[in-house]
């Protein structure tokens, strides 16, 4: 389904990918590890149009959408979440996530129809699913971390995707709210067929719920293959879980 | 908080107000009707700013430029053709609408501060030619006697007819406020990365945005020179675009009514303060510094706080609105 192939982009010097490799099935779920700094976040803006490759090439669904501004990325059906809780402050929950869905049934350029009125059973489905419904009507910006995350989710959900890229889903959470919340993605991968591909620090987490775990290391993918090769590959060990204390 | 269009708790006192202005011209004296008119005209154009300023996020410091494109185009038209009022009427805010898209078009490509520095520069450039072109604009010396029709040419006929205009045109602003296009518009005042995260091509959105809000502040322009039968530079000098930019901070940017409120307040301290001193602006500036330490959301951004807390407090009945979809 996507294809990374041989992606490379540095800023001032500073290589920050180089040589990345991914393949995503659909269906699957793919973590991508690493150490801090390794590219991962990098890597989900290039494939995402936020950041264009120096080189290298990024193929979803059998087309190059490298050189894709991100709004049209988002149209092929790649939806993202953001490490840093991405949201819509001053809008409630309840449009936080109805600007994704009119802008999947390409309303948003509509001036004339009360907005309140539209999208309103996606929005509330997609709310209910991450399980915000209750939160509907407040402020997206008085939620609680936790929430934000799972509105980041939301969000990404709106736009109906086909591949869902996840950038640490679970950062900052306690260990019950990050147990929650890869439930929940298990459930979407499950019950939407969602293809997910996430990236992960926590690695109980990332060996428990993956089918498929690449590993980035100074901007390079060291392998790409399920969780126990991945666990008794011996480049792993030295460059990371060797390492460890890396929680 | 999802406010309906034709909620009766919004629409009652807006319709009180809207009575209550249709009446006044018949008991107060006809400098009062005069500046009610003005305030008229600057509340609609800081409610234009504000479509970009306080929903869209934008830094569009030279707003008052597109005033005075509509307000030099309609006394232009009015004098050297021969073309009806109507159709000066109905063109002046589109060549307004245009001069935003083509300014919009470069301003856009930049973000936040370089967009206010080039917005700046070329809405400069733009008053430069009405000080400049003499033989077209008469320079500082501006136009004035413009043939407005009698049936609008007194002061009382010139308020009812902005006031129609005005209301029409808050409708209108109204509508596409809490239309999907306003609502994007305000996602992506908060968080333009995202909004592009999820399909939406921000920059064309936000030129639109800019399109329409200067159409908006062309119609103010035209409304001015109905009222003064005149125009002059000052309409599209800086100075009067930092002032309608304090109106939307004075009165709540992010509300959809506070600009109208921050006009009130502005005109009213010019006129009667005024009188007094020709320092006036310093009670502004004063009232402003006041502004930003305690009401950094306006005071009708205060007045809407209040309103939530206490929605809250009641249990919030009307909470679970989605949940039946």
């Amino acid at each position: 389904m996507l294809k990374v192939e041989r992606l490379y982009k540095s800023f001032d010097g500073f290589v920050a990918v180089s040589g990345a490799e991914l393949t995503v099935e659909q269906g699957q779920l793919v973590a991508v590890i690493g150490p801090n700094g390794a590219g991962k976040t990098t890597l989900f803006n290039l494939i995402t149009g936020m950041l264009k490759a120096d080189r290298g090439r990024v193929v979803f669904n059998g087309e190059d959408i490298s050189k894709l501004p991100p709004h049209e990325v988002c149209r092929k059906g790649i939806s993202r979440s953001f490490q840093i809780a991405n949201i819509f402050h001053r809008l409630t929950v309840f449009k936080n996530v109805q600007v994704a869905v009119l802008s999947q049934q390409g309303k948003s350029g509509n001036l004339f129809r009360p907005a309140h009125r539209m999208a309103v059973h996606e929005t509330n489905t997609i709310l209910e699913s991450v399980g915000l419904l209750e939160k509907a009507d407040d402020l997206a910006g008085s939620l609680s971390h936790g929430d934000h995350r799972i509105l980041e989710i939301a969000i990404a959900l709106g736009n109906q995707p086909r591949m869902l890229i996840l950038d640490e889903p679970t950062a900052g959470m306690s260990p019950d709210e990050t147990a929650a919340t890869m439930a929940l993605i298990r459930r979407l991968a499950e019950s939407q067929g969602l293809t997910i591909l996430f990236c992960e620090h926590d690695m109980d987490v990332v060996f428990n719920t993956a089918q498929s775990i690449m590993v980035m290391h100074y901007g390079k993918t060291i392998i790409q293959a399920k969780p126990e090769e991945v666990r008794a590959n011996k480049d792993v060990q030295d460059a990371y879980l060797g390492g460890e204390g890396d929680a | 908080m999802q406010k309906s269009t034709l909620n009766p708790n919004v629409l009652w006192p807006w319709t009180l107000i809207l009575v209550l202005l249709i009446f006044l011209p018949f008991i107060i004296p006809r400098f009062y009707t005069y500046i009610l008119a003005v305030i008229f005209v600057t509340a609609l154009l800081a409610m234009s700013l504000n479509m970009v300023v306080g929903h869209g996020g934008l830094f569009q410091f030279h707003h008052a430029v597109f005033y005075g494109v509509g307000a030099y185009a309609f006394a232009l038209m009015l004098m050297k053709t021969a073309m009806p009022m109507w159709v000066c009427f109905t063109v002046s805010p589109f060549i307004a609408a245009a001069a935003g898209f083509l300014i919009g078009w470069f301003c856009v490509r930049l973000a936040n501060l370089y967009f206010a520095m080039l917005q700046i520069s070329l809405g400069s450039l733009i008053w430069a030619i009405a000080f400049r072109w003499y033989d077209l604009t008469h320079g500082d010396d501006g136009l004035h006697g413009v043939p407005i029709p009698d049936w609008i040419s007194s002061t009382s006929g010139a308020y009812y007819f902005i006031l129609f205009f005005l209301v029409l045109c808050l409708i209108a602003m109204y509508i596409i406020y809490h239309s999907p296009f306003g609502t994007t518009m305000q996602a992506i005042r908060d968080n333009p990365a995202r909004c592009s995260a999820v399909g939406i091509n921000v920059r064309r959105h936000q030129l639109t945005a800019i399109v329409i809000a200067t159409f908006f502040a062309g119609v103010a322009g035209v409304l001015f020179v109905v009222l003064e039968h005149s125009v002059f530079p000052d309409l599209l000098f800086w100075v009067l675009s930092l002032e309608i930019f304090i109106m939307c901070l004075l009165g709540g940017w992010f509300t959809f009514a506070g600009p109208i409120l921050g006009a009130a307040v502005t005109v009213a301290l010019r006129t009667f303060v005024g009188i007094y001193t020709e320092y006036w602006t310093l009670i502004l500036g004063i009232l402003l510094i006041l502004l930003i330490f305690f009401l950094p959301e306006g005071v009708m951004g205060l007045f809407q706080r209040k309103l939530r807390n206490r929605r809250y407090e009641e249990g919030a009945p009307g909470k679970r609105r989605h949940a039946q979809g």
